[in-house]
């Protein structure tokens, strides 16, 4: 399963598959490679230490699937600047997802919050694409339902754009305007083999299993 | 719709699944809001034809902690009082739009029957002697954290097998999910059908004991019995009750399961049903978490990700 990013509505299936060993066919195009991607997450890691004047009560909660591994990767970088550990971890929004009737049930992802909890702390929400906006409503309710942090930010690798909420990131790996009719797929390393991110036609219906 | 009639009924992936479920879901009893906004706007009608605080209780928290509107009719006091049967109160279930039923029914099949009768998804939440999956699920969900696995677990399955539908159930979705099943009971009270049944069987407890990783003890439904099964409930005890030297037998990480109400000193001796490795309060609050995951599952999409 790759994070497709579609117009939300549409039918999804429910489960986790695997990822797609080959990314790139068709009119696929990689718009970004592994060390471009290491680039831009370096770059939110250090914007996070400045716009939080160093990060001391900072959270990052990574949305799954691919929202997790990049919340990690953030944490690592930030735990080298500033040598001290953030407390990271991953918010599921499966169930407060607002298209639920949609399609059929889905399995649940991993809700795993830090032991420090959210109450009083600054939460980073971490997302690999953003596009419709709805699953950072979603997130967005999930928190409140969680505990009352001081503020809510949000980082994304990719900023697809096509919101269809008053929805904005405060850190973007990469602004990259598409067309309704193209697909966004990030592939990462620890769950895909290698860190790209992909252009392509977007598939016909139904089926995509990830999305924003 | 689909619906949840039979633990045997379930793929191995479908079970797997509503465990996994249910294992994210536990983590919100934690939390301050325990509700989640999933079922909002649906309505889940509790039909329960037989008493069952416990059960019903655990289905009506469930639906309410995923915001499903709840309806309650027993049959007590309800027109099932003045003689309306299975079929218009079904009817009226369907007129009123309910999305799921869960039906407790003291006749065997009903759930199945009614299944055919409403558009919503039927759980069975205990149809006679013949099932009640979601006590089947919560059942193997608690084994499955205490062993850590399910895989060639050896599970003994002690007392009224006959007219248990907790054993039937059980003995399906633990076949399915790889355990081995022992039915421990006095020659009476093993059902005519057992040979069908994917278990061996025994009228032996302390031969079956020693070599069992979980020992799950039932109720004597003497409810349900219309005739003697056993000389004495004394001597019933002194055969098939787990006492604390019976107890001692087992090996040292072995537990003890009871799906509840439990008759003390008859079935367990209160020494067992105390000790930290019986897991009968464990069992309850593993059911509201299982209950969320099949509502869950069978509502929470267009279409159900489980069931039959």
């Amino acid at each position: 399963m790759c994070a497709q990013k579609r117009t939300e509505g549409d039918a999804r299936t429910a489960h986790t598959a695997d990822p797609p060993k080959t990314a790139d066919h068709g009119d696929s195009k990689t718009v970004l490679e592994g060390p471009e991607i290491q680039r831009a997450l370096t770059r939110i890691a250090h914007e996070v230490l400045e716009r939080t004047k160093g990060g001391e009560d900072v959270t990052l909660l990574g949305i799954p699937t691919r929202g997790v591994p990049l919340a990690g990767r953030l944490a690592q970088r930030i735990e080298r600047v500033e040598d001290r550990a953030v407390p990271w971890g991953s918010l599921d929004i499966t169930m407060y997802r607002d298209d639920l009737r949609l399609a059929p049930a889905r399995a649940l992802g991993r809700t795993d919050i830090p032991a420090e909890g959210i109450d009083g702390r600054v939460v980073v929400l971490v997302d690999d694409v953003l596009f419709s906006g709805r699953t950072v409503r979603a997130a967005l309710d999930a928190l409140n339902d969680l505990g009352r942090p001081r503020a809510v930010q949000l980082a994304t690798l990719v900023d697809r754009g096509h919101r269809e909420l008053p929805i904005r990131a405060d850190y973007v790996g990469k602004n990259l305007p598409t067309s309704l009719r193209e697909n966004v797929t990030v592939l990462l390393d620890e769950l895909d083999g290698r860190d790209a991110v992909v252009l392509g036609p977007a598939k016909p219906r139904p089926g995509a299993e990830d999305d924003n | 719709m689909r619906h949840l009639l039979s633990a045997g009924d379930l793929s191995r992936d479908e079970a797997t699944l509503i465990l996994d479920t249910a294992r994210e879901l536990a983590q919100a009893g934690a939390r301050s809001v325990k509700k989640f906004p999933t079922l909002r706007g649906r309505t889940v009608v509790n039909l329960f034809y037989e008493d069952s605080t416990r059960t019903r209780t655990s289905f009506e928290l469930a639906a309410k902690r995923l915001s499903a509107d709840v309806i309650n009719f027993s049959a007590k006091g309800s027109s099932v009082a003045k003689g309306e049967s299975l079929k218009d109160t079904a009817l009226t279930l369907q007129a009123m739009g309910a999305d799921g039923v869960v039906i407790r029914h003291s006749a065997s099949g009903a759930a199945h029957r009614l299944s055919g009768w409403v558009d919503g998804s039927v759980v069975n939440a205990g149809d006679g002697t013949h099932e009640h999956p979601t006590q089947a699920l919560l059942d193997v969900y608690t084994m499955r954290e205490r062993m850590g696995r399910l895989d060639g677990l050896r599970v003994a399955i002690v007392g009224d097998v006959r007219h248990s539908r907790v054993a039937r159930s059980n003995v399906l979705l633990l076949h399915t999910l790889g355990a081995e099943v022992t039915l421990v009971a006095p020659p009476t009270l093993v059902p005519v059908s057992v040979h069908t049944w994917p278990c061996a069987v025994s009228y032996d407890l302390d031969e079956t004991l020693a070599k069992s990783d979980v020992v799950m003890m039932l109720r004597v439904q003497a409810e349900r019995m219309q005739g003697a099964y056993f000389p004495t409930p004394r001597e019933y005890s002194r055969r098939y009750g787990l006492d604390g030297e019976r107890f001692a037998k087992m090996h040292d990480e072995a537990i003890v399961m009871h799906p509840g109400p439990m008759v003390r000193g008859m079935e367990i001796s209160a020494e067992v049903a105390d000790s930290p490795r019986c897991t009968v309060t464990e069992q309850v609050a593993n059911g509201l978490s299982i209950r969320m995951a099949v509502l869950y599952l069978l509502l929470g999409g267009s279409e159900s990700a489980i069931g039959a």
